[in-house]
């Protein structure tokens, strides 16, 4: 039996198995905490830097998604340190890319429009870097546009985790790393490609989308999510 | 095992180098960035039917292949040119003049640094200090390092390769 | 082979006595700098003189490690009491020849009566340039393996972490963290491997010492990786170094051979239950691999990218189980301790900081080259004594330590003592040891954007503040450098600081700001010259819309 560990978020007093982390808990008690690679049912890989959050004596923020709980330690989600770095991460985010709203199949369910919304990130202060990358549309069903991915990686970790293809994986590195599909090739000549579709549903933007979907009418189903993790027994894969 | 059994790309003996990395590390996934030391050794680059053998070998998926071999900048995935003029820019080499003999050799060469002249015959590139920072500036003609180098004896010494 | 204190000095003794054949000894350096000016066939061509003159018998040839002053080689050193030659020529060998029972051959004489050589303290360096790296025998005859006979002979591993913390023996990556700490949260931790990892991925450009003493002293290394192992707990080492540094990797394999050869490695070393079994991996080409959790991704076949920590290695490692992590000269620093005793090293140095530490001295200084010093030395004694000064009469400007990590201190901060905590006061930190000199002709903004794009090319891209964050502080950089930036930028600049360093996931992200905060900290009016007057004051940038003078 894992022992249960009290501790505080926002002065809060919660509480969770010694083996859950902040962002776990923090969701149990409805405490907001804004992600974006994170996804319940994947393994966090703690790389948007969105959940970084204060514990109090700690030199380091601690990112909420991977850090386990420790007894009486105090966790505060919400400052107005945190909420301009979390700012500034969003704003980072759209200038990396071509996240152009208005033409995107995914306007208005889109989770990172849906993150500058809440936190208030209403226009740039770093210059758009506005990069030149490819639309692959080669597969039968879906379409990948890079121009809008900001690298959560969970098409990675749903295909290797849940589908087990693991078509998808990311090349180069720093601001030149881009997703893949197998050897860099067309998404449709991929070898290793189910069609399953899962990806598509955990991409958080319009990056990847059905063909045939128009400006705003991409809506993603995620059900299937929770539901194939405890299939396979346990809380996360791998 | 059947990865073992698995047949080379081509008769090239210097898959034999490869299919002997592969077999000292038990055809582990593990030995993914060994494996691929030894093919860009024994074939200058990697590939793409290398990595695709290398990836069935090992089980490796080929998406993390490809991810592993464009991660790291010692291995390439074009053909280098026949000869190679490395230029170090660590720092004691950049505040020694390093960035003036680079921009000296792609102007003669007409080539930017990480590129290749169209006839093959040269490769400029460019490295994060090799540890020479005693004999700054230094360049790597082919394979022989050189220490204190001016931008006319680097063009001397490079002039016959482009 | 059950090898005990006894027999070790019986074969120090023997070693001793085949050395006594010789009446001289010639120490050519084969290590890397000296080997870019061809060293290797200096080698040869003395020994085909020496045979010429049938005096093999009585001269001995030495192929050794780095001696220090890498910019004045090919370096050679005749034995007994005789002089240190530089710059030798393989013309030059008959006259050195001719001079081993006169006067030696003046115009060559490196003068060796100087701060630079009598001001350094080996103990990391000890062997360098003393010890053929190939040979365990003469490994074994500079008191090699008496710490590992020790520790596995008349030590429990709680007695050799013991000697370790008391000596206050502090990581030699830059981190500073205790090692004697380290290695017992790794011995506590429960798994049914554990597995201890030397980090040879130097990659900090400047720095050079991690290679010497792989090349100069491979056996060194290994010894401390069999003691940490022994201590620890852990049954397999691995070696991570890079693969631009094949003789590095050439001494090493050399060295497990031999080590495995002799009983040193293997089952039952020594004839103790004690086992123990290193193999290499080569980096290539990736900085981010310096931090542990990247490398260990790389030593796993991944890319390799850092995760957050915790969970640290020591808990949660190389496959799960838990690993040891230290650098090289971590690791070189242990068998002496054990050796010598952890009184004798905490002797050494001051306060917090035991011991030694090597530097890298490059950039504009005169004696350019590898030195090791005390803890505690001031940075002036370093760059004026030691380093003999600036040449061509130019004025100091600032000395960079910590590679792209670390930071640019001013002439007026030369008088601090160096320990980990006084450099990071200073905005900069020890690093793994690197030390640039700069004078007056660098430019500060030039500098920050030159470790600003190594950041940005390094940045292996999984979070977004040092993805995305570095590009954009290199495009700032950039547009200062040629004039084209306004206080806005500056503002912004500051601002994706602050941002990128509190926000990255590790130490690569966290720590690329640091030269642009240390150079804004000492040399704000240099940004201020390229933004508002359009002007750099060093001459180094060139500047897009000059302003008419």
């Amino acid at each position: 039996m894992a022992t249960v560990k009290t501790f505080k978020i926002n002065d809060e007093d919660v509480s969770g198995r010694e083996d859950e982390t902040i962002l776990q808990i923090a969701r149990e008690n409805d405490i907001f905490i804004p992600t974006l690679c994170n996804m319940e049912g994947l393994s966090s890989v703690g790389s948007c830097r969105l959940c970084l959050v204060e514990v109090k004596g700690w030199t380091k923020l601690a990112t909420a998604c991977v850090t386990k709980i420790q007894e009486g330690m105090e966790v505060y989600t919400d400052s107005e340190r945190l909420r301009e770095y979390r700012r500034m991460i969003v704003e980072l985010l759209f200038s990396e890319g071509n996240h152009i709203c208005a033409v995107c199949v995914s306007n208005g369910r889109c989770e990172l429009q849906d993150m500058a919304q809440i936190l208030g990130m209403n226009h740039l202060v770093v210059p758009y870097r506005r990069p030149n990358l490819k639309i692959d549309a080669s597969h039968e069903r879906f379409i990948n546009d890079q121009n809008r991915c900001i690298l959560c990686t969970r098409c990675v970790r749903v295909c290797d985790e849940i589908e087990g293809a693991h078509t998808w994986d990311v090349m180069g590195r720093g601001i030149e790393a881009t997703v893949i599909t197998d050897l860099n090739e067309p998404w449709g000549a991929s070898q290793s490609c189910t069609t399953c579709g899962k990806c598509v549903q955990v991409c958080p933007t319009g990056a990847l989308f059905e063909k045939g979907k128009s400006v705003a009418e991409m809506s993603k189903k995620r059900e299937f999510l929770p539901y194939l993790t405890s299939m396979r027994g346990n809380g996360k894969a791998k | 095992m059947r990865s073992a059994t698995l047949a080379p790309p081509s008769e090239d003996k210097r898959w034999r180098l490869v299919d002997a990395t592969m077999r000292r590390h038990g055809h582990s996934p593990n030995a993914l960035i060994e494996t691929l030391h030894t093919v860009q050794e024994s074939f200058g680059y990697l590939e793409d039917d290398a990595l695709r053998y290398v990836a069935k070998s090992l089980h490796v998926p080929m998406s993390r292949v490809y991810g592993v071999a464009t991660f790291y900048y010692f291995f390439s995935l074009k053909p280098a040119g026949e000869h190679r003029c490395v230029v170090c820019l660590g720092t004691a080499c950049y505040i020694k003049g390093g960035k003036a003999i680079l921009d000296t050799i792609s102007e003669m060469a007409g080539i930017k640094p990480g590129q290749t002249t169209p006839d093959g015959r040269l490769s400029l590139l460019t490295v994060r200090c090799v540890g020479s920072c005693g004999l700054a500036p230094a360049v790597v003609f082919d394979d022989e390092v050189k220490g204190r180098v001016t931008p006319p004896e680097a063009i001397d010494r490079v002039k016959d390769w482009f | 082979m059950a090898i005990n204190m006894d027999e070790l000095k019986e074969r120090v003794v023997a070693s001793q006595e085949a050395d006594a054949q010789f009446t001289h000894s010639i120490r050519v350096c084969m290590a890397s700098g000296c080997l870019s000016s061809q060293s290797d066939l200096l080698k040869k061509e003395l020994e085909a003189e020496l045979k010429k003159r049938g005096l093999e018998k009585t001269c001995q040839i030495k192929g050794v490690g780095c001696f220090g002053p890498c910019a004045n080689g090919p370096v050679i050193a005749v034995e007994p009491n005789g002089p240190m030659y530089q710059e030798v020529k393989v013309t030059d060998i008959p006259a050195i020849v001719e001079a081993l029972d006169t006067k030696p051959v003046e115009k060559l004489v490196l003068p060796t009566d100087t701060p630079f050589f009598n001001r350094q303290v080996k103990i990391v360096l000890e062997n360098s340039g003393k010890i053929d790296p190939e040979s365990i025998e003469d490994y074994i005859a500079a008191g090699g393996f008496e710490g590992l006979v020790r520790a596995l002979h008349e030590m429990t591993p709680q007695e050799v972490i013991d000697s370790l913390t008391k000596a206050n023996l502090r990581g030699r990556g830059g981190g500073g963290y205790p090692t004697g700490l380290k290695w017992s949260t790794v011995a506590k931790a429960e798994g049914a491997h554990k597995y201890v990892i030397c980090n040879g991925d130097e990659g900090d450009p400047g720095a050079f010492m991690d290679r010497s003493v792989m090349e100069a002293d491979p056996f060194r290394v290994l010894e401390g990786m069999l003691i940490a192992g022994y201590a620890v707990g852990a049954d397999y080492g691995y070696l991570y170094v890079r693969a631009e540094y094949p003789l590095a990797v050439k001494m090493l394999k050399a060295a497990i051979r031999q080590a495995t050869k002799q009983g040193f490695l293997g089952k039952n070393i020594c004839g103790t239950p004690f086992s123990f079994e290193v193999d290499i991996r080569l980096g290539a080409g990736a900085f981010v691999c310096g931090e542990e959790t990247a490398l260990i991704a790389s030593i796993e076949g991944k890319r390799g990218q850092p995760r957050p920590r915790p969970p640290y290695p020591a808990e949660s490692g190389l496959w799960g189980y838990p690993t040891l992590i230290n650098n090289v000269e971590t690791y070189a620093n242990i068998a002496p301790i054990i050796r010598r005793g952890m009184e004798w090293f905490h002797d050494i140095g001051f306060h917090k900081n035991r011991g030694t530490k090597v530097f890298a001295l490059s950039g504009k200084i005169n004696n350019i080259g590898l030195i090791e010093v005390p803890m505690g030395i001031t940075l002036r004694e370093i760059i004026y004594d030691i380093g003999g000064g600036i040449p061509n009469g130019k004025a100091f400007k600032a000395l960079q330590t910590g590679g792209p990590s670390g930071g640019c201190i001013p002439a007026e901060h030369l008088d601090t003592p160096i320990s980990y905590e006084s450099l990071s006061q200073l905005g900069s930190m020890m690093g793994s040891g690197g030390m640039i000199i700069m004078d007056e002709t660098s430019c500060m903004v030039d500098v920050a954007k030159y470790f600003m794009e190594f950041c940005m090319d390094e940045s292996c891209g999984k979070c977004v503040p040092c993805r995305v964050g570095t590009a954009h502080m290199y495009d700032l950089l950039s547009k200062i450098c040629d004039g084209s930036a306004t206080l806005d930028d500056l503002a912004l600049l500051e601002q994706l600081c602050d941002v990128v360093k509190n926000t990255s996931l590790c130490g690569l992200g966290q720590s690329s700001p640091n030269p642009v905060l240390s150079t804004l900290r000492y040399f704000r009016d240099e940004y201020m010259a390229h933004i508002v007057e359009k002007r750099c004051p060093a001459g180094v940038c060139k500047m897009k819309h000059a302003v008419e003078a």
